[in-house]
């Protein structure tokens, strides 16, 4: 491990590019996205569709697609990512494991429970099948299910998805990772599993001391969870803030957009602030102005000339031109 | 008093052993908001279903417009005429497009089906719906795979829209737009209800766009209402235990979600 002030960061992100292959060219789906992750913080990674937040999950674990051409760093505990092959990208996942928002479609629906669950023990670690099973069965009881040794010899279709996504969480802990990439867990399941879903990771992570990067288009969810937190537009992270003043002291136009344009469950808003025409995909942001420009109630010429670089502002991080001046309201402007 | 546009009495579904509905009483009156709040297997949306004849109730009995729909339609006149009373819009708005079909034809069909105009007065139509629901002339012509999530459901509203129906029922139809587009959409609701008088149902798992949207809302569990009122009153001083667990629930500044007051919960679908 490395010392000094970076040694602090178990995952390290910097100026990631991403490009794939769609009908035969080749479409930029990340701009330089930077963010770093401590040991048993919690960061989340707010968005909306196409904005690029799964993608930088997937480049992280080192699961994008065939063709991808990546640049730009990722250190894990100061070791280099993007070069890892074979064996060692396999201990790498079991470092950093990832959950996804539907068990269903990750979970072989023709093998038992128990394989699923212990295949990377097996395979991987060399823990012979008795004891992996044992330590499955542990795991099921700290996500909340006690008959974890008839589970195992169950098939997904005779689960529930609540009780699916829990099992899809025991298994990413199997492996004792130290970094979890949670991508929308919960998005699919009700509010009172949610709760439940995020109370499990909760002291999953106090027991483990495990790090989690959490996926989430629920700007009041991140903020609630999560120490800091990561908003990204257009393939581009935009604002990186401690939680506690995400909501009430943004450093980004869009973030304070978002906000507002949320109604509010304590009282009915005369009128929503919507945004102003719709998201744009990472491929179609500019590369010599500031994506949120074309909707920004803040916009001057200069924001339209350059991109703006990911500044540091009162310990935070934004990739707005005018962040310091707007502090404080930072909130659409009304007519 | 005028009659409710919409009045559903003692309504009750059973799916062999499955009692999924029980006993489901509401009104709404014309121009009102009525939202129904409960988790998945709570009956909501087979209540939403047996309203727009999608499914049969097995006991109970439903009006809207003033005629009972309790049972099924007797003739397709009388089929059509309750499909332009109550229109649905669900969830996913892939599921419910034809991929073959343009958001102008899909559009079109409606209008001619309900409406009987002649081929310009349902142009000229066709466009005004979509600059309602903010699709511009290059989406109108688009089929759905070419448009975003956000915009396949406005198309979904839209051709909902076209049938000019007195109820619209909204299952889970805003919840899964993004916040910017999903904060258009509450507002364009609004608006359409401010200038025709609609009356939306919102069948919701999102305890804000409750708020927004609605002003009564109704409490679903496990396929019974388990309390109901004005919608202010029913989010800041819930009493049912589930109402207050699903209150308790939402994410918010200093949230801390704890396990043990919901254990079992999402578990009953387990055999």
């Amino acid at each position: 491990m490395s010392e000094g002030p970076a040694s602090a960061a178990l995952l390290e992100v910097e100026d990631l590019v991403v490009d794939l292959p769609v009908e035969g060219e080749m479409r930029r789906v990340l701009h330089e996205v930077s963010l770093s992750i401590r040991a048993g913080e919690a960061v989340g990674l707010v968005g909306e569709s196409g904005s690029g937040k799964s993608m930088t999950a997937r480049a992280i674990d080192r699961l994008l697609p065939p063709g991808a051409a990546v640049g730009g760093a990722i250190r894990f505990d100061g070791g280099n990512v993007t070069a890892l092959s074979g064996a060692q990208l396999r201990r790498f996942r079991g470092e950093v494991a990832m959950i996804f928002q539907d068990p269903r479609a990750h979970i072989n629906p023709v093998r038992r429970i128990g394989d699923y669950m212990t295949e990377a023990l097996r395979t991987n670690r060399d823990v012979p099948n008795a004891e992996a099973e044992d330590r499955a069965v542990d795991l099921l009881e700290s996500v909340g299910i006690e008959d974890g040794g008839r589970r195992l010899r169950q098939y997904p279709h005779e689960l529930s998805g609540g009780l699916l996504q829990r099992v899809m969480i025991a298994t990413a802990l199997l492996t004792q990772p130290r970094l979890l990439l949670a991508d929308e867990p919960t998005t699919a399941v009700d509010v009172t599993t949610q709760a439940e879903v995020m109370a499990i990771l909760d002291d999953l992570r106090r027991e483990f001391r495990l790090a989690m990067l959490f996926i989430t288009h629920n700007l009041e969810l991140a903020a609630a969870v999560c120490d800091r937190t990561a908003v990204m537009y257009a393939g581009q992270v935009v604002e990186v803030r401690a939680s506690s003043l995400l909501h009430d002291d943004p450093l980004h136009p869009y973030t304070a957009a978002l906000a507002a344009a949320r109604p509010d469950i304590s009282a009915t808003k005369d009128r929503l602030a919507s945004i102003p025409g719709r998201p744009l995909s990472a491929f179609e942001a500019p590369s010599d102005a500031c994506a949120f420009a074309p909707r920004c109630t803040h916009v001057r010429d200069a924001c339209r000339q350059q991109r703006p670089p990911l500044i540091e502002l009162d310990r935070g991080l934004t990739r707005c031109l005018r962040a310091d001046e707007l502090r404080g309201h930072m909130g659409p402007e009304t007519a | 008093m005028t009659e409710p546009i919409l009045q559903v009495d003692g309504l009750r579904k059973e799916f062999g052993e499955l009692i999924a509905v029980d006993d489901v009483t509401v009104r709404v009156r014309e121009g009102g908001s009525l939202a129904i709040v409960g988790e998945s297997g709570s009956g909501k949306t087979t209540v939403a279903k047996m309203i727009v004849g999608l499914e049969v109730p097995t006991a109970g009995s439903i009006r809207a417009c003033g005629s009972d729909r309790s049972t099924p339609a007797r003739s397709t006149a009388e089929r059509r005429r309750r499909g332009r009373e109550v229109q649905i819009v669900f969830q996913d708005p892939y599921t419910s497009l034809d991929p073959r079909q343009t958001v102008e034809r899909a559009l079109d069909e409606v209008l001619r089906l309900h409406q009987g105009w002649d081929a310009p007065r349902r142009r000229s139509r066709v466009l005004e719906l979509g600059e309602l629901v903010g699709l511009d002339a290059r989406q109108i012509r688009a089929l759905p795979r070419a448009l975003s999530g956000g915009q396949r459901q406005r198309v979904a509203i839209a051709r909902a829209l076209a049938a000019e129906p007195r109820v619209l029922i909204l299952d889970e139809s805003v919840a899964a737009l993004d916040v910017s587009i999903q904060a258009q959409v509450l507002n364009l609701l609004a608006d359409i209800r401010d200038e025709t008088g609609i009356s939306y149902v919102l069948i919701s798992h999102d305890l804000a766009v409750v708020r927004q949207l609605t002003e009564e809302t109704i409490v679903m569990w496990r396929g019974r209402v388990v309390e109901r009122g004005p919608t202010a009153q029913v989010l800041d001083d819930p009493q049912d235990d589930y109402t207050k667990r699903l209150r308790a629930s939402v994410p918010r500044p200093g949230w801390k979600p704890t396990r043990r007051a919901l254990a079992g919960v999402g578990e009953e679908m387990d055999p």
